[in-house]
């Protein structure tokens, strides 16, 4: 018997994704019943050995063309049905899960995603709009939610995704998310007065000594 | 208000959209940006709007301000410019700090799209949880407490409110019936009983909107008091107030009494 098809086997039955963590203690305690000396050859399978497994799968899978495939959410694997078949699948299933999101809703959540923790005010320093409607949308759906509070004047709550983002875009983790590094950098701008669509406001950086306002 | 969000929201979402709009249609670099011919379509644009929907955004007007300032900036002779004392040498240009903002911007949009490609995808994929197999699937690991904001109880309150609709008759007033503190003598003798009730509960029998209103005040007065806590087992479920326990800090004092007599014979009185 193999690792990976063993590890193939559960992530079949299993009913909801299994990080690997949860796949590492089920081959730690098999049933009983089973035949020990095969059962205790995958005791002690680290999880480095279930990730190559699984990888193995991923590659057997893209090769033999499988109708199914191997994805990671929220750092958990479960198998999924290829997207060409949504058509068909989708008459399994009477209700389909909560709408999509609106383009402005989309780029919150981007900000969010990469800059988090984040003030609404920086968010909409980025986006040059007010964010209160879209951030009422995202927090009902439970996508981002409150972090904490900005250690500045006014102390504002700070943003930030949670695991039904991951969920909702099949993410395993924030990293995967295309070009991270350099959206996440740092702002170039000083704390939001740079930018044009918000009146000049006293920034929250001490180290700064003055704040000309005779400047504008 | 509501039209113009009907109405603008799908053509540009805010003045950084039309903007980026502008540079793509010129089809001019982002970072030189043709300052004066931009500066004119922005407010033909914002004139048009202004024709459709008398109050356009402030959000509008602003950057259209913005740019005439920049526009007015740039027609200055170099040496006559305003100096920015945070600017650095190369930041002279008055263009800079718009152009800056745009790209960052700009990018952020991209990667809106890719989430909308993401979304689209796993949108048209299937798992095997989901079908349940008409057995009851599992509940999810549920959030932590700590995820359970002001907004969840907001939320729930809400639905109390929106279900005490119906009842609630407009016609009468009503005397001040309902203070906060009988409210919150209300709820600590709820809780008092037990320990763990259910938010909706708390608003049973509950026809008018004021006393809702006022029972909702007391909750979050005990919970700054922090008499009460609330909990949430799973997400949009069911919020429980739980009664913090006021012997909480004197217990484990207790318990450590007991360890440093190892060598007391068991069962000692307590007075």
């Amino acid at each position: 018997m193999e690792l990976k098809s063993l590890i193939e086997a559960i992530l079949f039955a299993a009913q909801k994704p299994l990080p690997l963590k949860e796949i590492k203690a089920i081959l730690a305690r098999p049933d009983e019943s089973g035949n020990s000396e095969i059962t205790r050859a995958f005791k002690k399978a680290k999880e480095s050995e279930i990730s190559e497994a699984i990888e193995r799968l991923k590659v057997d899978y893209t090769q033999q063309g499988r109708s199914f495939q191997i994805q990671e959410v929220a750092g958990a694997f479960h198998l999924i049905s290829q997207p060409q078949f949504a058509p068909w699948l989708k008459q399994l299933f009477e209700e389909r899960r909560s709408g999509r999101l609106s383009l402005p809703a989309l780029e919150t959540l981007a900000i969010i995603a990469y800059r988090q923790p984040i003030t609404r005010a920086d968010i909409e320093g980025v986006r040059g709009v007010a964010v209160d409607g879209v951030m009422q949308t995202l927090l009902e759906r439970g996508l981002v939610t409150i972090t904490g509070r900005a250690e500045v004047p006014g102390r504002p709550m700070l943003y930030g995704t949670t695991k039904s983002f991951l969920e909702h875009f099949g993410l395993s983790n924030i990293n995967e998310l295309p070009a991270v590094e350099e959206l996440r950098r740092v702002n170039l701008n000083l704390p939001e007065s740079t930018a044009p669509a918000t009146p000049e406001t006293p920034t929250p950086t001490d180290a700064q000594p003055a704040t000309t306002p005779e400047a504008s | 208000m509501s039209d113009y969000k009907v109405q603008l929201d799908e053509v540009f979402e805010g003045p950084m959209d039309l903007l980026l709009y502008l540079i793509k249609k010129n089809e001019v670099d982002i970072y030189r940006i043709p300052i004066s011919k931009i500066t004119s379509q922005y407010m033909e644009y914002l004139d048009l709007m202004k024709m459709i929907v008398p109050d356009v955004a402030g959000e509008f007007v602003v950057m259209g301000a913005t740019l005439m300032y920049i526009k007015s900036r740039m027609l200055l002779p170099e040496d006559q410019q305003v100096a920015d004392p945070e600017a650095v040498a190369d930041e002279m240009d008055p263009r800079w700090d718009l152009i800056r903002q745009l790209v960052e911007y700009k990018k952020f949009k991209e990667a809106a799209e890719d989430l909308q490609q993401r979304e689209l995808f796993q949108e048209s994929v299937y798992s095997r949880q989901q079908q349940g197999l008409g057995f009851d699937t599992p509940t999810e690991d549920g959030p932590s407490l700590g995820d359970l904001s002001v907004f969840d109880l907001l939320n729930a309150f809400n639905r109390v409110l929106k279900r005490s609709d119906a009842a609630d008759d407009l016609r009468d007033i009503f005397e001040d019936r309902f203070t906060v503190s009988d409210k919150i003598d209300f709820i600590l003798k709820l809780t008092a009983v037990e320990e763990r009730t259910s938010f909706s509960r708390l608003f049973d029998g509950m026809a008018s909107k004021t006393e809702i209103i006022v029972t909702f005040l007391a909750l979050l007065e005990l919970i700054r008091l922090r008499q009460l806590r609330v909990a949430q087992s799973e997400s949009f479920g069911e919020i429980d107030i739980v009664r913090v326990k006021q012997e909480e800090a004197a217990a484990p004092a207790q318990t450590e009494g007991g360890e440093t007599e190892p060598g007391s014979t068991s069962g000692p009185t307590n007075p």
